[in-house]
């Protein structure tokens, strides 16, 4: 493999880890505070509807993404409803929202566009164009690092570095902040949160609210930045790679950006290099597109580290019994 | 009986009476959903111009899940539609199931295959190979790196018999041409993946090709979206799907499940059944899509050529070999 094959393929990881990093940070943080969320993957396809919809009317993805934000967060307020103020079970209300979402957004579609539960195709300003960073150009022909410089880092959409930066505004926010503390500790022992005098709903609400929003970015990134337009089911399970992303991580944030670009890199390997010949047997292409599974379950086994949940996680939060 | 049981047996029969007398063609779309731009869009449009011109009214239905199969059959036969045609080859094995239990009704299943054929369903298919080695041509003949891509959809005999035919067509105007293939994915969402259609189309490009063909669904969508943003050309499957970016689609392999549908249709309870239909180029089953569209991107060399191949493939002369014949392509090793 030739140096610019390895950028190539590192190009593609970064594209393809980005919405999974997106997801597995907003699962991080209504994890972290005791909501299990499941719900990921309806969210960022709702997302990812609403986004190139808006974004198609108006002409503007800005528009396109505030919208598809909205959608998110506003599944995510049902899922807080269900979840934190009715005391539901968490995995079942994920699950409906997954179900409402992969239906809603054909429907909607369709009553709307009429082209078989896809958006048209968006064009111009209607979609986040790659940017440029600076000297990019100039610095291209330096050996190694222009190469990597021009190739790698710059060329993708904002998004994707929003989403690398909300790495460690993950972590200052979750280790740095009053917020954060709180947030960790009514993921762990809500009662003790409680009797502190601060309120647990209003902090379980605050980080559903987060969740919903990262999914929002993520799935208007799917829609608007490497693609242009919805189509049906698109998220193609991304939502539950995060997820296993996110134990592979053990909820926290630096971890979850290395399991992200791991799980990115498979996938980008598996794009690439569809059976891998090692000369005396051959990968199939399935190996390496269950990997990540494969990987969390290991994990979760114990074999590698441990992966220790927030205590307080799945548990709605009684105050009196 | 249960107040329940009556409520079904009473609206059975006013379904049974109902259709009994109307006798209705029924149409059931695969899973991949009745407006996928694709195969299953094309059954739909052919349903409709059959309506459109005869004023006529078909049953349908968008099946959600494996399971629903049989049922959906069974209900069409029972409310006495005639003929009830299903698209995709999944449908083989429940059609052949239950058209014994309804031998007044006429069955239709379009790609798919079963040993023997009962009396009362007929199965027709398409020489995919056909109309994808001609697209195959025209890719070596447009490309200017000497390299050209293919990107299937789930990896199932059928698109690599696809795959197989535009790499043999390929090889045919050029012995020396690249050929990069590759496929989405092993599962059902391997045809609604437009991300990984990007990825693998770049992924492509970087290997050199500057022509790529997609038989790959709602995947497909995202191999014509990056290729027009990159600059390169792209191939549609099924349907035209030359409109979808006008300039820079070279062109688009139909596959006309919209003319078996209405012929199937237009035969009503008449449908000849008990064997296979086959449509090929001589048919008009299968072919390339020339309109406004691609007109700047076809050049009078290529049109020359596709219709020289096409009156040899039909006279036999060119013999374009299927994957099925023995399960390999001597044109691409898969």
């Amino acid at each position: 493999m030739d140096f610019m094959t390895l950028l190539q393929v590192l190009d593609s990881t970064v594209r393809l880890a980005t919405p999974l990093l997106l997801a597995c940070l907003a699962g991080l943080y209504s994890e972290r505070a005791g909501i299990f969320d499941i719900g990921l993957e309806g969210k960022m396809l709702a997302a990812a509807f609403f986004s190139a919809a808006v974004a198609y009317m108006s002409g503007s993805v800005w528009l396109g993404l505030l919208a598809g934000i909205g959608a998110s967060v506003v599944l995510s307020i049902l899922h807080g409803l269900a979840s934190i103020t009715f005391r539901g079970n968490q995995l079942i209300s994920g699950v409906a929202i997954n179900f409402l979402a992969a239906g809603m957004t054909v429907l909607v579609a369709q009553s709307w566009f009429a082209q078989g539960g896809r958006t048209p195709s968006l064009t111009g300003a209607a979609r986040f164009d790659p940017i440029t960073l600076p000297l990019a150009e100039t610095l291209q022909n330096v050996p190694i690092l222009g190469p990597i410089y021009h190739e790698l880092i710059s060329g993708h959409s904002i998004l994707v570095y929003l989403a690398f930066l909300m790495v460690p505004g993950t972590w200052w926010l979750l280790y740095r902040t009053r917020f954060g503390l709180r947030l960790r500790a009514v993921g762990e022992n809500p009662a003790a949160v409680d009797t502190a005098g601060v309120s647990v709903v209003a902090l379980r609400y605050a980080a559903v609210l987060i969740c919903g929003v990262l999914c929002g970015i993520a799935g208007a990134y799917l829609a608007t930045a490497l693609q242009a337009g919805f189509v049906k089911d698109m998220t193609a399970g991304r939502g539950f790679i995060a997820l296993a992303a996110l134990i592979f991580a053990k909820w926290r944030p630096w971890y979850a950006l290395s399991a992200c670009l791991l799980f990115g890199l498979l996938q980008a390997v598996a794009l690439r290099y569809q059976n891998i010949d090692l000369g005396s047997f051959v990968i199939p292409v399935q190996v390496m597109d269950a990997l990540p599974y494969i990987l969390t379950v290991v994990i979760l086994a114990g074999f590698v580290g441990r992966a220790i949940p927030p205590r307080a996680g799945g548990e709605p939060y009684v105050k009196e019994r | 009986m249960t107040l329940m049981q009556k409520f079904l047996g009473a609206a059975a029969g006013v379904a049974l009476s109902a259709g009994a007398a109307l006798a209705e063609p029924a149409l059931i779309f695969d899973l991949g959903g009745k407006f996928d731009k694709s195969f299953n869009e094309a059954a739909f449009n052919g349903a409709q111009r059959w309506a459109e011109e005869t004023g006529g009214k078909f049953l349908e239905i968008e099946l959600q899940s494996e399971a629903q199969r049989e049922q959906a059959l069974r209900r069409f036969a029972e409310a006495g539609a005639n003929p009830v045609i299903t698209t995709g080859f999944a449908f083989a094995t429940p059609v052949e199931a239950v058209a014994g239990d309804y031998p007044d009704t006429k069955f239709v299943n379009i790609d798919g295959w079963m040993p023997e054929v009962p009396a009362n369903v007929q199965l027709i298919g398409f020489q995919e190979h056909q109309g994808s080695y001609l697209v195959g041509m025209m890719a070596a003949m447009a490309s200017k790196t000497g390299t050209v891509g293919f990107i299937g959809g789930m990896d199932i005999p059928l698109i690599r018999h696809f795959g197989c035919g535009y790499a043999q067509g390929a090889k045919a105007v050029n012995p020396d041409i690249k050929i990069v293939a590759n496929m989405t994915g092993t599962t059902p969402t391997a045809w609604n993946d437009p991300v990984k259609g990007s990825e693998l189309t770049k992924a492509q490009i970087a290997q050199g090709a500057d022509v790529i063909y997609a038989a790959a669904g709602g995947t497909g969508v995202g191999v014509l979206q990056t290729a027009a943003d990159e600059g390169i050309l792209s191939i549609g499957v099924d349907s035209n799907q030359n409109h979808l970016h006008p300039g820079k689609v070279l062109t688009s392999m139909l596959k006309r499940v919209d003319v078996a549908v209405y012929n199937s249709m237009k035969a009503g309870a008449d449908l000849e059944t008990g064997g296979f239909t086959i449509l090929g180029l001589a048919e008009d089953g299968v072919g390339v899509a020339m309109d406004e569209n691609n007109a700047s991107l076809v050049t009078d060399e290529m049109k020359a050529a596709v219709e020289d191949a096409r009156a040899k493939i039909i006279s036999g002369d060119i013999n374009v070999v299927a994957y099925y014949e023995n399960d390999s392509c001597p044109a691409h090793d898969f």
